[in-house]
């Protein structure tokens, strides 16, 4: 019973290396000896980019949407609660934002973990840590940046985010909100009757890991196939440097006009990463685009409006602003350093 | 038997409440069940992932939604 656990990953893995690093070839190969498409087209260069990238962004996605279902399991929002209980402003930030990455979230339980989190006396600077960290570094973000931009990019973009959580989080603890959470929450007595954690054997990780590339790859394959097909369709036809002039680096505004259009605007990471790659590649700076798209990941208007329900709306607003604003300084840095 | 759904609204809430009754009907079990989507209600479980399932007041699972025989074997325990 055991083995067989862990020998059908290990097959898996095997069979997912053998893929991995022959897509290339196989993709050239079905472009230049199959479709026999003439070389150098427009057509052509579109076609060898959407075959070879469709499958290697997938590729990628299971393997590693796999290992993190797997090391969730061993996360929940219990443990990192008892983890964060008493933790000092600083400390707390730190590891709340670090402990945000890896717990697993989705924007609809927002608001049973914040009531959870204030209740037990975590202090609401670390709260915030918690709730812009969980959102914003995601692992289909990851995945799709590591994927299309390679680990620098991806690096620079886990550690910004990290930055922005831990003082945006200091900051709204410092700002003494207390007072503008709705009173309500105070109140509520919660149940600590929890029950027993839940027994978790090895045999459920591997499960759990199952689990979550069938809930998160099936959620996010067509937007992943679209977003590389409009990313494919502008590689070869619209023009370079068309964005340049409008979002370029001589532009001041080009940083917080992105981010500003991206505040509002809703999708999930798998969405938005290929047309940031266009973008890129059309002239747009790496740091205007990367903080147009923190402002889609990491701030959207259905989680506004969820916390709204627990916020006043002096301190929904005071939370949207920190990061706004911390999102604009991280893409005017960016932008002078590369 | 008397199981409750907790959850506030979201799409995974109401996946479960949907296979809960499901399984609870292809299996024959005799139980109650009710939609939990009032936050403080939902509070006094101290539960903080949603969706849960409460079984005869006590919290059996939290944060996902299983698989239907997971869930078989939760109902028939």
């Amino acid at each position: 019973m055991k083995s067989s656990k862990w020998l059908l990953p290990i097959i898996l893995l095997g069979l997912w290396i053998l893929i991995y690093f022959n897509l290339q070839l196989v993709s050239n190969w079905l472009i230049d000896k199959i479709f026999k498409l003439p070389q150098g087209k427009h057509l052509t260069e579109a076609l060898r980019f959407f075959i070879f990238e469709v499958p290697k962004v997938l590729l990628l996605l299971v393997l590693i949407i796999f290992v993190v279902g797997i090391i969730r399991s061993f996360f929940t929002a219990e443990r990192t609660r008892k983890a964060l209980e008493g933790k000092s402003l600083f400390t707390g930030n730190v590891m709340a934002s670090m402990l945000g990455i890896v717990t697993p979230f989705c924007s609809c339980s927002a608001i049973p973990l914040f009531l959870g989190f204030v209740e037990s006396g975590i202090p609401l600077g670390v709260t915030f840590s918690f709730l812009i960290a969980a959102p914003m570094i995601n692992e289909v973000a990851v995945i799709l940046l590591f994927g299309l931009f390679g680990w620098k990019v991806t690096a620079i973009y886990i550690g910004t985010g990290l930055v922005i959580a831990i003082t945006a989080g200091w900051v709204i603890g410092r700002l003494k909100l207390e007072k503008h959470v709705e009173s309500w929450v105070y109140e509520i007595k919660a149940g600590h009757a929890e029950g027993e954690e839940e027994k978790i054997g090895f045999g459920d990780r591997i499960e759990a890991g199952y689990a979550a590339v069938k809930e998160i790859v099936g959620k996010v394959w067509i937007y992943i196939i679209i977003g590389i097909g409009v990313g494919a369709a502008a590689h070869g036809y619209v023009p370079e440097s068309f964005m340049a002039n409008l979002m370029g680096k001589s532009t001041w505004y080009s940083v917080p006009l992105s981010v500003l259009i991206g505040v509002p605007l809703y999708s999930n990471a798998a969405g938005i990463i290929p047309i940031v790659s266009v973008l890129i590649e059309k002239g747009v700076p790496l740091g205007t685009a990367l903080a147009f798209m923190m402002a889609v990941i990491g701030l959207s208007l259905p989680e506004m409006i969820i916390l709204r329900k627990v916020l006043k709306m002096r301190l929904l607003l005071t939370f949207a602003g920190v990061v706004t604003v911390g999102i604009i300084i991280v893409g005017y840095i960016f932008n002078t350093i590369y | 038997m008397e199981i409750k759904i907790l959850g506030p609204g979201c799409t995974k809430c109401n996946t479960l409440e949907k296979l809960t009754r499901e399984v609870v009907e292809k299996n024959g079990i005799v139980a109650t069940i009710t939609k939990v989507d009032d936050i403080m209600e939902i509070m006094k479980y101290g539960v903080m992932s949603t969706p849960a399932i409460v079984i005869d007041e006590k919290v059996v699972l939290k944060g996902r939604v299983p698989s239907a025989d997971e869930l078989k074997q939760l109902l028939t325990k």
